[in-house]
């Protein structure tokens, strides 16, 4: 019995310890949550709690001494009475984030999905080259890109010109045309949606660019569970009679639901907040909340009502993605 | 080839439904290599029927194509009297069981069992999905999800999936190939039960012999893409026609041996210098050089000396002895140097031979086979777990 191993390895092992990997020990995953937990702490709970305690005090930066008052007896709810009326009744700028948002995710979904799905199954040996396509913009910053697209869509330039000349900006002008029987969308849009002469400073330049820039996010959760589909289930589909539509929608649209998922809330969730899109593309009425939250906070100096703004933003954003990931059901399909 | 028809225990159950499934000279190629070449088989209606090969051998890509998830390069392919060669997989009156089940993961089993009813618009699917449900002794589980159920429950849940669309030709990819031993021969009496229930044509694609042997009423042995013998399981076994199909389907004992002539029924062989005899409708070479064959447990094994009348024998020195309680398996050594097995029941009271003892191998001369020389006496015997 040579090859035995030496008495005391395994008979001292503690009964608890039986399950576990040899060489791990218990407080492995405290050990590896650590810097992560830091970072969340540091980075997000510390500053939303400042950023709640800053909406419920009173003050500017840019008049009196520049102080803030916080008093526990004296919470400055107003803030938030303010940020409601200046920016939800006065001039409907929380609605137009989340609609600009809303139209610039579907609209990145109905182009992302085809793109995933074509990069994971119909791609063969271009799939890596793709893949490394669709995140190629982010080589490049954000913000420059964004400008580029201003350069791109100026007025009287080729791409303008060219648009105006097979009249797709009138075809386009026509089709978005907001009837007069809907008094709160003209509300959203008071100039309309597009213009039949450029499309820099118009609503839809502002969409394109949120659609733009948020596309990869949409493109690799979708590409994500879209190849993670087994084939044979789609094979077993069109065996029990599904043609190819319907083996689509029965069974590999489902199967990819935490890709969409996943990817409208990296669009939605982040193009609502986005200042630069609607900065660099759109007009002065195009503002959006994050447009509203930077003046407020760098022209006027009422770091309260900023602060009482973003935790509205936040708080219907939790809000809209709580019932949306619910209704979704994906807890069933992960 | 010549067209090759199964006509054996077939025929004496192809009074249920189901319809005659015909391929004729198909091949399918991918890219220069030829999976399946100039493949011709008619499956009579209502039969169990087995294609055995191993990985590669293209029983699958025969499968996919009847199914229609693959087309063929060339011939046709005819299901009753419809040809389905080109048709759509969702327009062919077959239903398949694949291989790991791919039960749809977010529909529960009773939408999984109802799916092909849906889809063609049936009436009354609740009754007969519970129906069907009930077949498989699994309509308590009709609300979980296909990962609470267990490997042979899941098998089962695929069964009925399949069946329920009532198909002329019922496919099963490797059905059992991820039970475990038990549960799989516990499924293959279920299998069978279920078609003789029924009554519709399965075919079922295998590379487990002792499966396609216990299920099937006729097996095609499939090898490089073509058929190297079909017929009942117990002839395939006991008069092979090629090496591969002598070794693939359980293990044989070949010799070098040559054709001398006939006395009767008798074919007569000489063996390393030793006259034996055969039937000859147990030749199957058209040359002289053969490979003699005979199973394992067909040989007897004695003491040296020990009168062989009538029988065919060789002697020999046991070189290996391994004692299994239900036999004796032993490796003896023929005086030209050659190895060969031998199963004996351990009927005797004195205890098993061991290595080192002279013996004689005797065998009924009707047990013996006669292959082509000029194949491999390898070939199949390398069996390789798992396929493709």
């Amino acid at each position: 019995m040579s090859a035995a191993p030496a008495p005391g390895a395994a008979a001292n092992t503690p009964a608890d310890d039986v399950a576990r990997p040899v060489g791990a020990h218990k407080w492995t995953p405290y050990v590896l949550l650590t810097p992560g937990m830091l970072w969340l702490g540091v980075f997000f709970i510390i500053p939303t709690v400042m950023l709640v305690k800053m909406s419920l005090s009173s003050g500017t930066a840019f008049s009196g001494d520049g102080s803030f008052t916080f008093s526990r007896s004296d919470l400055q709810w107003s803030n938030y009475g303010d940020a409601w009326t200046k920016y939800v009744i006065d001039t409907p700028i929380f609605q137009k984030s989340l609609i600009y948002a809303l139209i610039a995710t579907a609209l990145t979904l109905v182009i992302a999905y085809p793109l995933a799905y074509t990069i994971a199954f119909k791609s063969g040996r271009w799939k890596n080259f793709l893949l490394v396509l669709v995140i190629a913009p982010f080589f490049t910053s954000f913000l420059l890109r964004t400008n580029a697209w201003q350069t791109i869509l100026v007025d009287s330039g080729p791409v303008v010109t060219f648009m105006e000349n097979i009249g797709l900006l009138d075809f386009l002008h026509t089709v978005t045309n907001i009837p007069d029987s809907w008094p709160s969308w003209a509300q959203i849009f008071p100039d309309g949606i597009t213009d039949p002469n450029r499309v820099l400073a118009t609503p839809l330049a502002v969409i394109v660019g949120l659609a733009y820039n948020f596309l990869p996010f949409m493109t690799l959760p979708l590409y994500a569970s879209l190849e993670r589909i087994d084939i044979r289930f789609i094979e077993a589909a069109t065996d029990l009679y599904s043609s190819a539509w319907t083996a689509f929608r029965k069974v590999t649209f489902p199967l990819s639901l935490p890709g969409v998922v996943a990817g409208t809330l990296l669009t939605f969730i982040p193009a609502a907040g986005d200042p630069v899109n609607a900065q660099l593309l759109g007009s002065a009425s195009d503002a959006m909340m994050g447009n509203a939250i930077d003046a407020q906070f760098k022209s006027t100096g009422n770091y309260p009502l900023a602060a009482a703004l973003s935790a509205l933003l936040m708080a219907v954003i939790v809000a809209m993605v709580t019932v949306y990931v619910r209704r979704a059901g994906t807890e069933e399909l992960v | 080839m010549s067209e090759q028809t199964a006509t054996t225990a077939a025929e004496s159950s192809s009074t249920g439904g189901g319809a005659d499934l015909h391929i004729i000279d198909v091949t399918k190629r991918f890219a220069s290599f030829k999976a399946v070449d100039d493949l011709t088989l008619t499956i009579p209606a209502g039969s169990f029927f087995a294609l055995l090969g191993p990985s590669g051998c293209g029983k699958t890509t025969t499968l996919r194509m009847v199914a229609g998830l693959e087309e063929p390069s060339e011939g046709r392919i005819i299901i009753g009297s419809e040809d389905v060669t080109h048709l759509k997989p969702y327009k062919r009156p077959v239903n398949t069981v694949f291989q790991s089940y791919a039960l749809f993961p977010h529909l529960d089993i009773f939408e999984n069992v109802a799916f092909g009813l849906r889809r063609s618009k049936r009436k009354d699917v609740r009754n007969e999905v519970e129906a069907m449900l009930e077949l498989v002794e699994l309509s308590t589980y009709a609300r979980r999800k296909p990962t609470q159920l267990s490997g042979g429950q899941q098998q089962r849940v695929a069964v009925a999936r399949a069946l329920i669309n009532k198909p002329e030709v019922l496919l099963l990819d490797e059905p059992l190939g991820a039970l475990d031993l038990k549960l799989r021969r516990q499924m293959q009496i279920e299998l069978k039960r279920i078609q003789t229930d029924v009554g519709i044509t399965f075919v079922h694609v295998t590379h487990d012999q002792e499966e396609a042997m216990t299920m099937a009423d006729t097996i095609a042995v499939m090898n490089a893409g073509g058929v190297e013998q079909m017929g009942a399981p117990m002839e395939l076994y006991e008069n092979p026609v090629t090496t591969f199909v002598a070794n693939f389907l359980g293990q044989s004992n070949l010799i070098k041996g040559e054709l001398t002539g006939k006395s009767g029924g008798d074919a007569l062989i000489q063996v390393q210098g030793q006259r034996m005899a055969m039937p000859t409708s147990r030749v199957h070479s058209e040359r002289d050089e053969v490979w003699v064959g005979v199973r394992p447990e067909k040989m007897q094994i004695s003491r040296a000396g020990t009168p062989t009348d009538g029988e065919n024998a060789v002697t020999g020195v046991v070189t290996d002895a391994s004692y299994i309680g239900v036999s004796t398996q032993y490796l003896v050594n023929l005086p030209w140097g050659q190895e060969v097995g031998v199963f004996a029941q351990n009927l005797s009271t004195e205890g098993p031979l061991s290595a080192g003892d002279s013996v004689v191998l005797h065998w009924n001369p009707a047990h013996t086979f006669a292959l082509d020389a000029t194949q491999d006496a390898e070939a199949g015997a390398e069996k390789v777990e798992g396929d493709e």
